[in-house]
């Protein structure tokens, strides 16, 4: 702080050139304002620019046909808070209940406008520094060995007026329309403008470019209108029930596959859009055909001599002309305004159209540059939910716990529990947990051991492809041993060419929950912390590296894990060998007999009994624990003060009695996804 | 075990080599013989050779000739040979002609016929061994029909050689097969009788035996002086196979006492290496006679489970206690020699035979757990079966509705405005998925139902599954958590046993303000007898008064700081009017200080009140509650547990008598009285101390007993002599003695760590085979699999089966049953009492 103190003084001498923040974040858009509320809450110095006049300027345009595809579910049976965000992907996080989505909208797939308005309210009400009608068109470093990352970030706006700051957030989202170029591109009408009356597509053969959400919910809105329409794209198509990854098509658009595959109406076709070319004729009709037949010809030379596709092959599928062609092939990150010396480079493959950024969302390039929101779902791209609001929410906040650490010397916030609620914290975490659960395999609750393993750390929401650098990163220390808890899909479930219904696709029996298909509870121990080079060498596909021991609790169709033989017995039974020690309760009747007949005592009757919390139990159940054979009655005990006291027939009665089989209790039902 | 083991069998198998090392001819197996011929030709004299004959066209395959064939190797063993000899289809002569010799085995010792067997007789291996070697041995082994048999048998050998009888439910059996097999090796050296009668057998085994069993028995008759007595008999107490009566005979003739005058540690017997112990009885010059006399009787009540050897202490240098007498070497490799100081021979047996039955019942066990791992390939153990206590509890009881209409239901919507509602809001924070939480819930109705219409208190409960946020925001971070509000002060949380009555008890009492200010001194008085204030004149507490002067702010701010930190716990009033003085005066203390009212205000006890700091108040009032010779219970263990003394508890069966009580409170206000705690404890109203004092002496000992437990250092448990009467004198003196090492204790608490009842799945393997990349690189470390628990016997969770101590502890236990050291190698001698109760064996 003292820093910033000085920081800030220096920059008011100067303060004619530069307005100085220690924080600056481009974008008011979700990622943006979630970040805002956590500086703010901090009580850090920050601004946030947006180049409109309102937040949210992404979603005052797109998506075009205004229908958000999150869920916003009212009713999930339950008031748990934490947990309805679940089912809740439009919410920011706040403190205030008021800022609910399901207050905004009881649409289960809200209209944009009502996004808007959430995000004017959420900006407004928490009285969010936004500074509006601010264009960041120019981001330069200048090098300073006191500021916090040997430089500071200097911010051009459109008016030339120049803003100072230690630490940029970038939350500016993916708003540059993808085009393609190939011959006859200029016929082609972009997602952004296209229209969205289905009226003017009347009796019209339309061919859509593209095969995401955009194109599908331009395809969705016109196809009872339409003569026909096909869509092209590299890829297949990826259905997000199959790949259980939400960028994928939702079912929710998916109309056109119902026509295609049932009447053979509309359809899909796979080609390169690269080697495609378009050629109106003189009704103005446009012909498919492939840049290939066009080389060497000019095509201003007219339609008539140039030949298509169909003349040597005259059962070419997209021989029929259409009237309009629509291109809907997503947006990439604005790279423009970032001077080189920044080094934002875009990511490889099929990451390209985002920012190279770490697990821990910091640039490659420059530290202290992060890259929040969409853009930054290059870490978990056709993964998890890190590209959307529902997932971003938590990675925004697992940033400024970073930054907390990184910058203000406020570890990663963590509570300490006895070792005895070891087993509570972690079934309560993946009952209710909404971070865990939208941000599977990204984001993970972290139990820091204690020495001796009498207590332990709770850390949530940790970003673990940084576990490495837990200690630096957190503040914390993991020296006697970690579990991190994780939720996975089963592995080999998910893809685009799976089927998502075979049989038996639910395992009900916890002794084979390593093999649960759907969403489910993981939790890796390690004895040490994984180096940075056993994360590179993890197995692939592994969010993790090898651990010492590995727990599964097995899927549940209620995604409900407190069973106590399914869930909690294997959980308790795991987490005993890997600290080796006997974590079960007990009675304070047990605890009062083991205080005489053994020197140590189980950590509950130590951090329960010992102090004075011992657990009485009322007399039923006491019962029933004497009737399951868990706990001995000496009620009836006979007084055996005239038997000899040498007598050994008491011994074999013990002995008999060390040994007998214990009752059996009844096995409990498992519960299957599949019966 | 195994490598003794294995040492014998090849001793046996040496035998055995020895005894089949006559001529014999031929490879091993079956001999074909063209003709009849040639075999007779062939036959050498004295060599037994059993032979069938076929018609060389074969009229199918015949069964019994393929059990034959099978055997052949085996009564090579004894140097018989197996012939099949072929018949020519033209032969007609005694063994080939007739129809029914081809269904019959013939037995030939030379050119003798000694037997020809049908073949129904001969329908197994053993049968054919049995039954060949019967034949043969005819001469060594005996077949009686009668008692009157077997009685002149024995006659004929007393003073001569020894028998062994055996009893076989029916001949050709594997246990007849044993038996001969033992004759043929024996049969010179005893003589061997066997029967098949039912009632020979009744006649020879003194309880109900099973028929259907096999017996044998040892008789040394050839110590046998006296002819009317029967000889001595010692029955083979394991299966007749064998191996366990070579084992047998080989015991019964290995001397009776060894006589050893070297280092114990290096003496091995033939006992130790056929996997017994060895019992030394340690002897002096002086007593030598008596001694041997000892070892013999403890001998012959030892024999086959346990060799006694006499050590002379005058002749080898021992490192033991003088008073020591017996010591114990068992066979196990590693395992010091015990010596033990005991005072009859009864307890050498007993100690030998339950350390066999400890033994047995761990082998036993192994063998079950070896069945029950065979079974986890598809049943996974019992690691699916529950086995805490209160889980499983909790799950069984899930079913009863739970008498919550007393208890009002907070949500984040109600949780505030229901504060203000009383003047105290109790609220149990609790998960309604969580075991302990619900067993909370259920004592917390009952305490509801028993504080109904108690004015001013309200129950309610929030189920933080339901309500996170409100429970993070009241700063509950675990659950079970009891919370009272008040008007316009900090919320207390319950800090005692998750009992009703602790809890109705706490709730009470935190109703009027701790400390209470007392206006006048009517109230004071009253106060300190128990009536002041009404609300809390039916609690029974230790009263707690402080008086102070106006000028001694500092100690009353303590005071006061203590009143909220124990509020609920104790009664705390205090007094601080102008004649505090006067008060302070009827007391004969001077301000501040605090005044002690036990029991309704008959008794008041005056301390000073010097201690500044609000955690020494706290602790010296803590400590003050703490009574002098309190009746331990359940419920405050914890308390004296927290002084970290050694207990001297005297456990009674229900009251305690006047006269033990007050010799008790003597020593307890005693001088010694820091050094521990003097209590003692009621049965009946603590059953679960059976289960202490049967786990401290195996079973209930007689009642009143007194114990010394040393909880926090070493964990010994020493039993006062239940003969002594409990006088303040005797205790000390026997204190006495304990403190300078003098006494053996009767038995010691489990230094066990607390380990995983049961392991876990072990996923980690079983993710290997089908994600080969997940098998650690070279160099990494291996991953160990969670460790086997040794208690991981079937459930568990029992809390005798936990306890269950591991061999070591069990042998010691049973070493040491509690004898103090009156007895000595010359007093073992003195058995007279215990002369008659043996002789009948």
């Amino acid at each position: 702080l003292g820093l910033a103190l000085y920081a800030g003084s220096l920059f008011a001498v100067s303060g004619a050139t530069f307005l100085y923040h220690d924080y600056c974040v481009i974008g008011a858009g979700p990622a943006g304002l979630q970040a805002a509320y956590f500086l703010q809450q901090a009580g850090r110095d920050y601004i946030v620019f947006e180049r409109s006049h309102a937040p949210g300027s992404f979603f005052a345009l797109y998506p075009r046909h205004r229908k958000l595809i999150s869920i916003n579910k009212q009713y999930t049976g339950k008031s748990n808070s934490e947990f309805n965000l679940r089912h809740d992907w439009n919410s920011l996080l706040s403190h205030d209940r008021r800022l609910l989505f399901r207050h905004y909208s009881r649409d289960f797939f809200p209209n944009a406008d009502t996004m808007v308005r959430y995000l004017e309210d959420f900006a407004s009400l928490l009285k969010l520094q936004v500074q509006y009608n601010t264009a960041i068109i120019h981001v330069t470093l200048e090098k300073n060995e006191q500021a916090w990352n040997g430089h500071y970030f200097l911010l051009t706006d459109q008016d030339r007026k120049s803003y100072k700051c230690s630490s940029l957030l970038v939350a500016a989202g993916m708003w540059v329309p993808n085009v393609v170029n190939f011959p006859g591109s200029e016929y082609v009408e972009g997602y952004e403008t296209v229209s969205i009356n289905p009226e003017d597509f009347a009796g019209q053969t339309v061919l859509i470019l593209g095969r995401g959400n955009s194109a599908f919910e331009t395809a969705e809105n016109i196809l009872g209108v339409t003569n026909f329409i096909h869509m092209v794209s590299r890829s297949r198509v990826r259905l997000s029930w199959a790949t259980h990854y939400v960028g994928d098509l939702r079912a929710i658009n998916n109309g056109l596959l119902d026509t295609y595959q049932l009447k053979s109406l509309d359809g899909l076709l796979e080609g390169d859009l690269e080697d495609l070319a378009i050629v109106k004729d003189k009704k103005g009709k446009l012909h498919i055909t492939l840049r290939f037949y066009l080389e060497d010809r000019n095509i201003s030379a007219g339609i008539d001599s140039i030949t298509l596709p169909q003349d040597e092959l005259d059962n070419f599928a997209t021989r029929a002309p259409y009237d309009r062609v629509i291109r809907c092939l997503g947006w990439k990150f604005d790279f423009s305004i970032y001077n080189r010396s920044l080094r934002m480079m875009p990511g490889k493959g099929n990451i390209k159209k985002y920012p190279q950024i770490k697990p821990s969302y910091e640039s490659r390039g420059t530290r202290g540059l992060f890259i929040l929101g969409t853009a930054s779902h290059s870490v978990d791209f056709r993964k998890s939910a890190g590209g959307f609001i529902h997932g971003f929410r938590y990675t925004t906040r697992a940033v400024h716990r970073l930054l907390e650490n990184r910058h203000h010397g406020v570890p990663w916030p963590s509570t300490v529990y006895p070792i005895t609620q070891l087993t509570n914290s972690i079934i309560k975490r993946v009952n209710e947990a909404s971070g865990l659960y939208q941000m599977f395999s990204v984001l993970a609750d972290i139990i820091l051991l204690r020495e001796n393993a009498t207590a332990f750390e709770y850390l949530e929401e940790y970003p673990i492809g940084v576990l490495a650098e837990l200690e630096m990163q957190t503040g914390r220390k993991a020296r006697n041993g970690l579990f991190v808890i994780i939720m996975e899909y089963g592995r080999n479930f998910s893809g685009a060419d799976k089927d998502v219904f075979y049989y038996n696709r639910a395992v009900g029996e916890a002794q084979h929950a390593w093999q649960s298909n759907f969403l489910h509870p993981v939790i890796y121990y390690y004895k040490h912390l994984p180096t940075e080079r056993e994360m590179k060498r993890r197995p692939p596909d592994w969010p993790l590296p090898r651990p010492d021991a590995i727990h599964h609790i097995v899927e549940d169709f209620l995604t409900d894990w407190t069973a106590p033989n399914a869930h909690i017995l294997p959980l308790r039974r795991f987490l005993e060998n890997c600290l080796s020690t006997d974590l079960r309760h007990f009675f304070a009747e047990s605890c009062f007999l083991f205080a005489f007949t053994h020197q140590k005592l189980p950590p509950f009757c130590q951090q329960g009994y010992l102090r004075m919390q011992g657990l009485v139990g009322s007399q039923e159940l006491r019962h029933h624990a004497v009737q399951a054979g868990l706990l001995q009655d000496y009620t009836h005990t006979d007084f055996s003060g005239d038997r000899p006291p040498d007598s050994h027939d008491g011994s074999q009665e013990q002995l008999t009695r060390d040994h007998a089989i214990p009752v059996r209790p009844l096995q409990h039902l498992v519960n299957a996804k599949d019966e | 075990m195994s490598a003794q083991k294995d040492r014998w069998v090849s001793s046996l198998v040496f035998l055995l080599f020895c005894a089949s090392s006559m001529p014999r001819g031929g490879s091993v197996g079956l001999q074909q013989e063209p003709s009849p011929q040639h075999y007779f030709s062939g036959l050498e004299a004295g060599k037994a050779s059993l032979a069938f004959f076929t018609p060389s066209v074969s009229h199918g395959a015949q069964p019994f000739l393929e059990q034959i064939e099978s055997s052949a190797e085996a009564l090579q063993d004894y140097g018989i040979s197996v012939v099949k000899v072929n018949c020519p289809r033209e032969d007609v002569s005694r063994y080939c002609g007739k129809e029914n010799a081809l269904r019959k085995a013939f037995l030939f010792r030379g050119n003798r016929l000694i037997r020809e067997f049908p073949t129904d007789a001969l329908f197994d291996v053993n049968s054919v061994v049995a039954n060949v070697l019967f034949a043969l041995l005819f001469n060594e082994v005996k077949y009686v029909e009668t008692l009157a048999d077997l009685e002149n048998v024995e006659k004929a050998l007393k003073g001569k050689s020894n028998m062994v009888f055996a009893y076989v439910p029916a001949t050709g059996t594997a246990e007849h097969r044993a038996v001969m097999e033992a004759a043929f090796v024996y049969g010179t050296i005893h003589q061997f009788v066997l029967t098949t009668e039912a009632a020979l057998l009744k006649a020879t085994s003194h309880d109900d035996p099973d028929v259907s069993s096999a017996w044998l028995l040892f008789c040394h008759c050839q110590r046998a002086t006296d002819p009317a007595q029967p000889c001595r008999r010692t029955a083979l107490g394991q299966p007749l196979t064998l191996l366990n009566i070579h084992r047998h005979l080989k015991l019964m003739g290995a001397p009776l006492v060894t006589e050893v005058a070297e280092d114990p540690e290096k003496v091995s017997t033939v006992h130790l290496q056929l996997g017994l112990p060895l019992v030394f009885i340690l002897s002096q010059k002086e007593t030598y006679e008596a001694d041997r006399r000892t070892a013999e009787f403890v001998a012959w009540q030892l024999l086959g489970k346990a060799g006694v050897a006499l050590l002379s202490r005058d002749l080898v240098d021992l490192n033991v206690l003088h008073r020591s007498n017996v010591a114990l070497k068992t066979p196990a490799e590693g395992m010091p020699i015990q010596y033990l100081v005991l005072e009859d021979t009864d307890e050498v047996i007993t100690l030998v035979e339950d350390r066999n039955k400890v033994k047995q019942i761990q082998e036993d066990e192994q063998q079950e757990e070896e069945e029950e791992e065979d079974e986890d390939e598809k049943e996974n153990n019992n690691q699916d079966i529950q086995d805490d206590q209160v889980v499983e509890a909790v799950s069984r009881d899930k079913k009863r509705e739970l008498p919550l209409e007393q208890v009002l239901v907070l949500t984040e919507e109600n949780f505030h405005s229901s504060l203000s509602e009383a003047a105290q809001t109790v609220v149990l924070f609790y998960a309604s998925w969580e075991a302990v939480s619900l067993a909370v819930l259920r004592s917390y109705s009952e305490v509801a139902t028993h504080l109904k219409g108690t004015p001013g208190v309200l129950l309610c409960r929030v189920n933080c599954w339901d309500w996170p946020g409100l429970c993070s925001q009241e700063n509950v971070t675990q659950f079970p958590s009891i919370r009272i509000y008040k008007e316009g002060q900090q919320s207390v949380t319950y800090n005692g046993m998750w009992g009703t009555e602790e809890l109705s008890s706490f709730i009470l009492l935190s109703r009027v303000s701790c400390p209470l200010k007392l206006a006048t001194m009517d109230e004071a008085e009253g106060y300190l007898r128990g009536e002041f204030p009404s609300e809390l004149s039916s609690h029974h507490h230790t009263s707690l008064l402080g008086v102070f002067s106006a000028a001694t702010s500092k100690a009353r701010e303590a005071f006061e700081e203590a009143g909220n930190i124990l509020s609920g716990h104790v009664r705390m009033g205090m007094y601080l009017e102008d004649d505090a003085l006067a008060l302070s005066q009827k007391y004969s203390v001077s301000p501040p200080a605090l005044l002690l009212a036990r029991s309704g205000g008959r008794s008041v006890e005056g301390i000073a009140l010097s201690e500044p700091s609000v955690q020494d108040v706290v602790q010296m009032i803590r400590y003050e509650l703490l009574d002098i010779f309190p009746e331990i219970t359940v419920a405050n263990l914890p308390q004296y547990l927290e002084l970290r003394k050694p207990f001297l508890i005297l456990f009674t069966a229900g009251g305690i008598s006047q006269m033990e009580s007050k010799e008790m409170l003597k020593l307890a206000k005693g001088r010694a009285q820091q050094a521990f705690v003097a209590c003692w404890l009621n049965l009946k109203k603590t059953p679960v101390g059976h289960g202490i004092l049967r786990k401290y002496f195996s079973t209930t000992p007689s009642l009143p007993v007194l114990l010394w437990v040393n909880l926090h250092a070493g964990g010994q448990v020493f039993k006062f002599p239940p003969e002594e009467p409990i006088t303040e004198m005797n205790i000390l003196s026997w204190l006495e003695k304990l403190q300078a090492g003098l006494e053996i204790p009767s038995s010691s608490l489990s230094e066990e760590d607390w380990k995983p009842p049961l392991p876990a799945y072990d996923f980690l393997q079983m993710m290997e085979p089908s994600v080969p990349e997940l098998s650690p690189h070279p160099g990494d470390t291996p991953v160990p699999h969670p460790p086997k628990s040794p208690g991981g016997d079937a459930a568990g969770g029992d809390t005798a089966t936990r306890e269950e101590p591991s061999r070591e502890s069990k042998a010691e236990e049973v070493g040491s049953p509690g004898r103090d050291l009156r007895g000595t190698a010359p007093r073992l001698a003195a058995r007279d009492k215990q002369g008659k109760r043996h002789s009948e064996l």
